[in-house]
This record gives structure tokens, C-alpha cells and sequence, in this order.
């Protein structure tokens, strides 16, 4: 959780000089959920996630040089400089991106299942969507094809409260996102998305019915993100003591307290761990710094395969 | 020169898809087909019938009525190692999944920088001329064939469709066939023993001299037709079956425009920013000096398909329609 708040933040100050441009969607505020779910997954499971996912990209082990190199657009990126920051793609995690069509990477999900299923490979799919997702056709009909053919998926909803700017009871007749997922017989349940000892108590639970052929399961996690969503956005939406309130419940804060409370953590380690991070966030700086262009000769390559080359 | 001898089989164009399907099938385990209606309906225009019964449910898969969710579940299959053959009942319902097929399906290979490719066949039936109204009717195949990252295949001949299908399937990324509803029950001399045909040329099927009439899909037998009638008058029509949407044969184009110095387009999309225009731009651009004529396009009147049958014969492309536009430039 540290290592992807710092890499943030750090990512937030290099928007500002301007080495990352276009959009850049921060995940603070909702590391417990990436963390927690992706400890509850195997290497050979696969994850598919949205537009904020620097987070799961991290927490699932894509190497934090290659992200940052793909934030700055460069060759060595984790997708060589064509996706960025909503792109994040990295096969030998398994991580089938950063897609950033609102419900988009759902069905994906659900075929990725469907391909284990008929190769009799007992994998999971963990697919990541934000509470605004529940709107869209495409979760729907995913969820009804997932439950129908009791496919191996793991959905993991991170109910922020906002899709952009816009509340969930401003959306939403039902708002209620479990009883969405009840309704296609699907397993469901809601979970405390700040902390993290819950969210990975839960996926444990989920993933491992979901891997023994329990069919698909359904984790709401409520979570909040205590940055704007983008950074062309004012927050005109949602008061500033609702974000005041949420940050007492930092997810990083409330782990460091309980792990200080039950001893196991001292202010040497909390202190050792961060000079670690800031390292970890420096040395994929750097490296991104050191990245090349790719040459532009090269624009036309990977719309295609490149069969035999 | 002599003519080789060759033997042939009659077959129809639906029957030449259901023994590609069947074949692939038998020969990959990767391969499995679904869509709504495959499995105990036999397919909406039966192409797929028996196949649920060879095959059974896990590789012939009945769909709910979710294009968006099949179709992503395929890519999403592909990506996961399989060889889906996706059916979506016709073209007009793939609107419904055009968020899956232009923005995943097109887009993985590239956002991912090589990483992720998408071996995924998706055929869907396409075109008007069945008294079927408006909302089953359209062609947008050039809707498709607009994305990079996707090859747009239009098999008008039982060879074709007995053959690309193996061809797609083997191929990395994307490919989307395009059946018009028009050609299923045609029949035609299947080559034997035949094999795979490649997707990415132009083959033509008549030779001609005076003038080129290019074309693609359920349109190729409206040419072939006119050709004939052109021929009763002297004009020597060439009939150039374009195959492939994309990436488009454009030396095959140039070349058949190099030998006769006059085109038509026979297309039953619409004109505006169809694929009669990009072919019409493509010779603007690399060959004006060869045209001895203007440019003829012979495509569907700027209108939704009526329903009743003389205002839809009345809308598509027919074949007097482009024997006037042939004779009307060789003169």
C-alpha cells in the first residue's frame, strides 16, 4: 500500500513538470483493495482492471520501472509506450490492462474464465470495475453469462461513492450493489475496501470457493478516493469534509495503527519500510528517465502481429 | 494452355461454411463456436445446424441475447488461449458489441505494446434484399473495415466460404466475415480437394478489358450478371471481387484500372464515406491518369431499407443499374 501511495504521489509531482501527460487517474485512498484482493491470488490467475489501475498493476507485480517508463511514454514501459497511464499491460503477471471503458474489461473477464474453464485449468479472474460500472449493459449481461455458465470469475466492485462527479444515488434506483449481483444467484458480499486485512480475509474466502468451482462471486468494496478523479477535475461534487471524514480512515493509517497496537510493527520498521519505498519510487523514476523514444519509424508495428518477425 | 483438370463439387455457400466450421473444429480442440441460436436452433440461417450434436454444449454455445458480453467473452477466450469462432446473428445486432470489437478487440495488440494478440473469428451475416425492413437490412461492413487492428473478410464464392474460415482461425489477430444473408443458398462448384485461400487479396473473377466493375460480397453475382449483359454488347467487362475490406488489395484495384481505364464500384453500402469512396479516393490518388472516363459508384440510394419490395429493389444496387453506369463510361 505504501509503495503504491508514494509512487503516486510521486507520479502526481511529475504531472505537474509535465513528464506524464494525458490523463492520470490516482488510486489513493483505495490501496487496500488492490492489495488485499491480489494477496489472495495466484501467479497464474489473471487480473483485468480499469483506468485506475496503477494500483493493481503494482500490487500484482508488474515491476514499478516499467509502469513508471509507460507513464512517461517510453520503449521500456510495460506497454512499450503505447498505452500510459490507463494502458498498463503486463503478459507475464497476467495482467490484461487498464481498459478504460467503463465496463469495457468485463466481459474479457468473463471469456478469460470461460477459456480456463474449457482447458480444465482451475485459475481465477479477478476483474476490477468501479461502482459506476453497475450501470452499464456490459456488467450486466457479464454477470447474467458469468453466473449462467458458473464461470470462474471474481468480480471485485470498488464502490468509491463517485463515477466521475456523479453520486450513486444520482445513478442508480437500487443503490444497493450486492443485490445486483444476488439477483443472478451470484454469492455476494460487501467489505470494509479501507481495510485491508478485510479485503484480503474476503477475497481468500471468494477466490478460493471461486477457484473449486464454487462459480463466480461478487465483492463490493466500499472504499473512497481521496484525490480528484483526474487532474482536470475542481471536486465541485462532494463536500470536503465528506473527503476529511474518509481520510481518518486512511487504509495505510488504520494497518500501521493496528499493526502498532499489537506490537508487530515499531517506528524503526514504518521507518525502514518508507526509505524503501522512496528508493523503490526514485530507482523507477530513474529508469524511466533513462528510457528511450521509440523510434518513430516504428509507428505502424503492433496494430498488427508480427507473424515469423 | 491447357485447362487443368479439376474435379468440383456442388455445394451451397451455407453448407460450405458448416464443413469449415466442422472441420476446424475436429482438427482443433481450441476452436469452439457461440452466439444466440447456434447450438439447438441449428443457427439462425442454419449454417450452424448439427453441429451441437457432433460437438455437444461446451464447444457449441448457446448465448443469452448479450452481443456485448459473447462477443468480449470470445476475446476475452482468445486471450486466454482458445480459437473462438463468435456468431453474431447479423451485422445489425453487432452494434450492440461495437464497444468489445473497436475498442478490445481492435486495441489489445497495440495498447499493449505486442503483447496481447486476439486470435478471434467473429462471422455475422450482412445485407439487405429480403423484404426484412430496415433494422435487418444494413451492410457496415466498412464500418468495420474503417479500424486498424481488424481484417474484414466478405466471402461471396462457396470456395471462399468453405475456405477463408481455416484461414482466419490460423491467423493472430482479429478476423470478422462478413455472409451476406443474400448468398446462403446459392450454390457453386466447390474445387476438390480444395484448401485454404488466403485473406488478403482480390481475385477476379471475369476478365475484361473495357471497364472494371469491382466489387465484394452479395454484390459479386449482381456484376457477374451485368458483366454478362455488357458482354451481349460488346463490352468487355472485367468483375474484380475485392474479398478482403482490410487491409484492402489496392494493387490488384490499381491493376485491373491499369488494364481497362474505367471504374465501377458496385457496392451495397451506402455512397457516403462507404467503401466505394475509399476506392474511388485510392485511384484519385494513384492513378487518375490512367482513368480514360469519370468514376461510376453504383451503391445503395442514401435511404434506410424500406420494407415494401419494389422501394427496397428500388434502393439497392441492381444490375441494370450498373450496366447503364458501365455503358454510360466506355461509350
Amino acid at each position: 500500500m505504501l509503495r503504491i501511495r508514494r509512487f503516486e504521489e510521486r507520479c502526481a509531482q511529475l504531472y505537474q513538470t509535465e513528464k506524464i501527460r494525458g490523463f492520470l487517474h490516482l488510486y489513493i485512498g483505495e490501496e487496500a483493495v488492490a492489495v488485499g484482493v491480489m494477496e489472495a491470488l495466484e501467479p497464474d490467475d489473471a487480473v483485468v482492471a480499469t483506468y485506475r489501475e496503477h494500483g493493481h498493476a503494482l500490487a500484482r507485480g508488474v515491476d514499478p520501472g516499467k509502469v513508471m517508463a509507460e507513464m512517461y511514454g517510453k520503449m521500456e514501459g510495460c506497454s512499450r509506450g503505447r498505452g500510459g497511464s490507463m494502458h498498463l499491460f503486463d503478459a507475464g503477471t497476467r495482467f490484461y490492462g487498464g481498459n478504460a471503458i467503463v465496463g469495457g474489461g468485463i466481459p474479457l473477464a468473463v471469456g478469460l474464465a470461460l477459456a480456463d474453464r474449457l482447458q480444465g485449468r482451475h485459475r481465477v479472474t479477478a476483474v476490477f470495475f468501479g461502482e459506476g460500472a453497475v450501470a452499464e449493459g456490459e456488467f450486466h449481461e457479464s454477470m447474467n453469462l458469468a453466473a449462467l455458465w458458473h464461470l470462474p470469475v471474481l468480480f471485485c466492485c470498488e464502490n468509491n461513492l463517485y463515477a466521475m462527479g456523479t453520486a450513486l444515488e444520482r445513478s442508480e434506483s437500487q443503490t444497493r450493489v450486492t443485490l445486483k449481483a444476488a439477483s443472478y444467484e451470484m454469492p455476494a458480499w460487501e467489505v470494509d475496501g479501507m481495510d485491508v486485512v478485510a479485503v484480503e480475509e474476503a477475497a481468500r474466502m471468494a477466490a478460493g470457493s471461486v477457484r473449486t468451482g464454487g462459480g463466480p462471486h461478487f465483492l463490493e468494496f466500499r472504499t473512497y478516493r481521496f484525490r480528484a478523479h483526474s487532474m482536470f477535475d475542481p471536486e465541485l461534487y462532494r463536500p470536503k469534509e465528506e473527503v476529511e471524514e474518509w481520510k481518518e480512515r486512511d487504509p495505510i493509517d488504520l494497518l500501521k495503527e493496528r499493526l502498532e497496537s499489537e506490537a508487530i510493527l515499531t517506528d524503526e520498521e514504518w521507518t525502514g519500510m518508507e526509505a524503501l519505498v522512496a528508493d523503490e519510487v526514485e530507482a523507477a523514476v530513474a529508469f524511466a528517465e533513462a528510457g528511450t523514444w521509440e523510434p518513430v519509424e516504428d509507428l505502424t508495428r503492433f496494430v498488427y502481429s508480427e507473424v515469423g518477425g | 494452355m491447357t485447362d487443368v483438370m479439376t474435379q468440383t463439387r456442388t455445394i451451397t455457400y451455407r453448407e460450405a461454411m458448416r464443413e469449415a466450421m466442422r472441420e476446424a473444429m475436429q482438427q482443433d480442440d481450441r476452436v469452439f463456436l457461440m452466439g444466440e441460436d447456434v447450438g439447438r436452433y441449428g443457427g439462425c440461417y442454419a449454417v450452424s445446424k448439427g453441429l451441437l450434436e457432433e460437438f455437444g454444449p461446451e464447444r457449441v454455445r448457446d448465448t443469452p441475447l448479450s452481443e456485448a458480453a459473447f462477443v468480449g467473452a470470445g476475446i476475452g477466450a482468445a486471450l486466454g488461449g482458445m480459437r473462438p469462432i463468435v456468431e453474431v446473428m447479423t451485422v445489425n445486432f453487432s452494434l450492440l458489441a461495437l464497444d468489445q470489437i473497436v475498442n478490445n478487440a481492435a486495441l489489445y495488440l497495440h495498447m499493449s505494446g505486442g503483447q496481447f494478440n486476439v486470435p478471434l473469428v467473429i462471422r455475422m451475416a450482412t445485407g439487405a434484399g429480403r423484404q426484412v425492413g430496415a433494422q435487418h437490412s444494413h451492410s457496415l461492413e466498412v464500418w468495420y473495415a474503417h479500424i486498424p487492428g481488424i481484417k474484414v473478410v466478405t466471402p461471396a464464392t462457396v470456395e471462399d466460404a468453405r475456405w477463408m474460415l481455416p484461414t482466419a482461425l490460423s491467423d493472430p489477430d482479429p478476423v470478422i466475415i462478413f455472409e451476406h444473408s443474400g448468398l446462403y443458398n446459392s450454390e457453386g462448384e466447390l474445387p476438390e480437394p480444395g484448401g485454404p485461400v488466403d485473406i488478403e487479396t482480390s481475385r477476379v473473377r471475369r476478365h475484361g478489358s473495357d471497364v472494371s466493375l469491382v466489387t465484394y460480397g452479395g454484390s459479386l453475382p449482381k456484376a457477374l450478371a451485368a458483366a454478362d449483359e455488357l458482354a451481349a454488347d460488346g463490352i468487355s467487362a472485367e468483375v474484380l471481387d475485392l474479398r478482403v475490406l482490410r487491409p484492402l488489395d489496392t494493387e490488384a484495384i490499381l491493376t485491373s484500372i491499369g488494364s481497362t481505364h474505367r471504374l465501377v464500384v458496385v457496392d451495397e453500402g451506402w455512397k457516403t464515406a462507404g467503401i466505394s469512396a475509399e476506392i474511388a479516393a485510392l485511384v484519385a490518388e494513384r492513378a487518375v491518369w490512367d482513368l480514360d472516363a469519370p468514376i461510376r459508384r453504383v451503391c445503395t440510394a442514401e435511404v434506410p431499407i424500406p420494407y415494401a419490395r419494389h422501394m427496397e429493389e428500388a434502393a439497392l444496387p441492381q444490375v441494370p443499374a450498373i450496366v447503364a453506369a458501365a455503358r454510360e463510361i466506355v461509350g
